[in-house]
């Protein structure tokens, strides 16, 4: 169908990760946090596609299979998480939940 | 040819709109822009020879997910005040330490990818990707990945159970939980 | 009859044994009796045996009791050994002794503790003894760690003065100070000749290094300093006056104070090898009599006056074996045995009758209030200053003949003798004339006191002795070689007579009480009685050192490094419980840059 250099395809994904990487790292709002988990997620689907493209084989796609259920269940979680956390503390800031400091 | 490009475009798509998402401080934009993220590298995987994880893709993962987040943001109820806060928040600052990290951390992964001798069987280039249809993944979910199905299943029973069990309404017996505004 | 030689140790021990198990539970007569009773004992066998070595020709006898430590190479006997000089010590030793015991009886009658008193008294006696008839080196260290161990005891028996124990201390450890050095010389000893027998060693043909010989011999000499109150180790003797009379008179001036003498005299064929030391021993000797005269001219406490002559003898016998006068040396010491002890228990009945008052200037008059006492106390200073007949003219006469003609010594060293027969003659005098002459300077009334008997009867063979003991010949020719006795013009021989004459006359001038006497209080008398400045000079350069060393490492230098090692640990606690601030995304930026850190790091060595 096409040809694209393999190369470029996984810069992409470290691309893609990188992005989800800093939103982590950078937003206190946990539902930002997780939308950047989700994106880094995506970008680790991205990788095995890309492996199942180049070896024409369809494991690629059963593995993407399973990240998606694994995605599934963890946003569901996590959302049900983040309900009880703004029941707790009011807004959805990361940084109050330092009890176990020290 | 086309092909090339169109692949080219889908993820410079979705590469901007990831950093739109997490660049943004109104959560339901934030959301619209995912799900076009995600559309962008539905289109990748199809321009990859993989029309199932495309549809996959665009039906469970912006289909349900994003649909359950939307839904969890709309009980959140996100006002102006919030807004604000997540403005309040976002100072330049504290973009410095994590944007440095990553750039260390791309800038190693991709030095890993891009100084790769060899990719397998393939060359630089590639004469002919094929379609790996729905077919294939099909036999291979029943046939040797037959376990990871039932674990995966596990998996979202647990989520199930987990996310009822967890959003439940508690017991009004004391004052002590926190106070929900 | 020689083989119940190990009895004559063992009478006291066992009376010390006895009354040490059954303190508490017997009456004071059977105390004494038993106290005194097995010096009784001692002492007649002692006489028995002595004259059936004389009869026997006066050779060396061995008895080996028991095996004692069985290390191979250098197995170690329990063993007593009998010669001249031995025979001498032990005479001493129990006659002296029973004598001293007899009048303690005596004279702590009614005090509370006279049941550990004599159990001191005869550990003290076993000790001595074991001293003078062990036949090694280990046995001579038994018997002189015992009897330092008894000093300290006896100083120290009125314990509930602080003073007492203060003084038995300073006594203990300057004493220590010898003991160690003595216990260096005999592990030297022992590594250059393969045995501390004394025989062995004594005997032996090995080839020593000189060195070593020297420094074991210069140890030894040390050791006996310590224990003979002499130059520099001679602070503790005045200070040991604080114990009862009886005890200065047993301790500090009969026996253990002569055990070094004794030692040297024992040892003394290794010191003819190295005969510098002998000169060193001479001065020290020499030194130490003078300076002791000079105190004692200062002292008006009489039993400090009595212990500073006593070192200043002790001066004598150290400049006798010096001098390579063995004999005399030894000779002197048997005769000061007895005028000393006679002195010291003459002095505590006086102490007695002024109600335990020591202090001469408030005593004066004696002569009409106690004549016999004084006259007992009239005829031991006339020993004391060599008249002419008495014991002690013999014996400081055969001492200062052997000094003028000695190699080792010579006439410098004979007119400081010469120098301390004039203090001696002029400090007895002193104490003569104030104590028994003069106005009465006490409230005393003559039927105060009454000598009872048991006060009188010891001294009488002491005063014997005192004035005939001169005439009693010891042949020490099997132990110490032929006797040699020095030719030497007339005026040498006379000499040490005329200044004791001269000291009579200037004491006369000085001292005779023509109205109430006053203690003199210039800077130099005060000097003199502080024992010429040692104590302050020791304590500036020892005490205060130790004591600041004391108080700096209060809080325990060593201490400190364990607290740094804890405090290190709680302080680094500190610095990294920063880090763990509970915040998730710093965790993971945390996390992130360590994997950045590692990978870079794989990525750089590949």
């Amino acid at each position: 169908m096409m040809s694209v250099p393999i190369e470029h395809g996984f810069v992409l994904v470290a691309l893609l990760w990188a992005i989800g990487l800093v939103g982590l790292l950078s937003r206190k709002n946990t539902l930002f946090m997780l939308m950047s988990m989700e994106i880094m997620l995506n970008a680790g689907a991205l990788a095995f596609i890309l492996a199942g493209s180049l070896w024409q084989q369809a494991d690629g796609q059963v593995i993407y299979i399973l990240i998606l259920s694994i995605a599934a269940a963890e946003v569901g979680l996590g959302l049900a998480l983040l309900i009880r956390l703004r029941q707790h503390i009011g807004d959805l800031n990361i940084d109050k939940l330092d009890e176990m400091k020290g | 040819m086309s092909g090339q490009i169109l692949f080219y475009v889908s993820a410079s798509i979705a590469v901007l709109a990831s950093l739109f998402v997490v660049t943004n401080k109104n959560a339901v934009h934030a959301l619209l822009y995912l799900v076009v993220s995600l559309l962008a590298l539905a289109m990748c995987f199809y321009l990859l020879g993989a029309p199932f994880a495309a549809a996959l893709q665009i039906i469970v993962y912006a289909g349900a997910i994003m649909v359950l987040f939307v839904f969890a943001v709309m009980i959140f109820n996100i006002s102006q005040t919030d807004i604000d806060r997540e403005k309040q928040w976002l100072t330049w600052q504290s973009w410095v330490g994590p944007s440095l990290l990553v750039m260390v951390l791309l800038g190693e992964i991709v030095f890993v990818i891009v100084s790769q001798q060899n990719w397998a069987t393939n060359s630089t280039s590639v004469a002919q990707i094929e379609l790996v249809d729905a077919r294939a993944v099909g036999s291979l979910l029943f046939g040797p990945y037959l376990l990871a199905v039932e674990i995966a299943s596990f998996l979202l029973l647990a989520g199930l159970v987990g996310g009822y069990h967890l959003a439940k309404e508690l017991p009004k017996k004391s004052t002590k939980q926190g106070g929900s505004q | 009859m020689h083989d119940l030689l190990f009895l004559v140790p063992l009478f006291p021990l066992v009376s010390s044994i006895v009354l040490l198990l059954l303190a508490g539970r017997l009456s004071p007569m059977l105390v004494a009796l038993l106290g005194v009773g097995s010096m009784g004992l001692a002492a007649i066998l002692t006489l028995l045996i002595g004259i059936e070595f004389m009869d026997m020709g006066g050779e060396s006898f061995q008895q080996v009791l028991f095996n004692w430590l069985p290390i191979a190479g250098a197995s170690l006997n329990f063993g007593l050994h009998l010669d001249q000089l031995s025979l001498v010590m032990m005479g001493v030793i129990t006659g002296v002794g029973w004598m001293i015991h007899w009048y303690a009886a005596a004279y702590m009658f009614g005090d509370k503790d006279v049941q550990r008193f004599f159990v001191y008294m005869n550990l003290f006696v076993f000790a001595m003894l074991m001293l003078v008839l062990g036949d090694s080196l280990v046995l001579l260290y038994l018997g002189w760690e015992g009897v330092g161990l008894c000093s300290f005891l006896l100083i120290g028996f009125w314990q509930h003065k602080a003073d007492n124990v203060v003084a038995a201390k300073k006594a203990f450890i300057v004493t220590r100070v010898g003991d160690t050095a003595m216990m260096i010389g005999l592990l030297i000893l022992f590594s250059e000749f393969g045995s501390l027998h004394i025989n062995t060693i004594v005997e032996s043909t090995v080839q020593v290094s000189q060195s070593n010989l020297w420094l074991a011999c210069i140890l030894l000499v040390g050791g006996a300093v310590g224990k003979s109150a002499q130059l520099p180790l001679q602070t503790w003797l005045p200070d040991a006056m604080a114990g009862p009379t009886p005890v200065s008179a047993l301790i500090h001036a009969a026996t253990m104070v002569t055990a070094g003498v004794y030692l040297i005299a024992r040892m003394h064929p290794l010191f003819l090898q190295v005969e510098g030391i002998l000169n060193i021993v001479a001065w020290i000797g020499a030194l130490t009599l003078v300076l002791a005269g000079i105190a004692a001219l200062a002292q008006s406490d009489i039993k400090r006056i009595l212990a500073y002559s006593t070192m200043s003898q002790i001066g004598y016998m150290f400049l006798g074996l010096g001098a390579l006068a063995f004999d005399a040396a030894i000779f002197h010491l048997m005769t000061h045995a007895f005028f000393k002890a006679l002195l010291f228990l003459t002095a505590g009945s006086i102490i007695l009758k002024m109600h335990h008052q020591q202090d001469i200037f408030k005593m004066g008059g004696l002569f009409r209030s106690l004549p016999l006492t004084s006259t007992f106390l009239l005829i031991g200073l006339l020993a004391l200053v060599a008249f002419p007949g008495s014991s002690g003219f013999f014996s400081k006469e055969a001492i200062l003949a052997a000094t003028y003609e000695a190699h080792t010594a010579g006439p410098t060293l004979w007119w400081i003798g010469v120098l301390g027969a004039f203090l001696t003659s002029l400090y007895s005098f002193r104490l003569l004339f104030i104590v028994c002459f003069g106005p009465a300077n006490h409230d005393l009334k003559e039927a105060d006191y009454k000598p009872s008997s048991q006060f009188v009867v010891p001294l009488l063979p002491l005063v014997t002795l005192a004035v005939i003991g001169g005439f009693i010949s010891l042949d020490f020719s099997l132990v110490f070689g032929p006797a040699h006795h020095p030719h030497l013009p007339l005026w040498i021989e006379w000499m040490p007579v005329a200044v004791a004459l001269v000291g009579f006359i200037l004491a006369w001038v000085l001292y005779f009480p023509r109205r109430s006497m006053q203690p003199s209080d210039g800077v130099i008398s005060r000097f003199c009685r502080d024992g010429l400045g040692f104590d302050w000079l020791y304590e500036r350069l020892f005490s205060k050192p130790l004591q600041l060393f004391a108080r700096i490492n209060k809080s325990d230098v060593i201490d400190h490094f364990y607290h740094f090692v804890g405090w290190f640990n709680f302080s680094l606690n500190e610095i990294l419980v920063i880090s763990q601030n509970g915040k998730l995304r710093w965790y993971l930026f945390g996390t992130l840059a360590g994997c950045a850190l590692m990978l870079g790091g794989l990525l750089w060595w590949r």
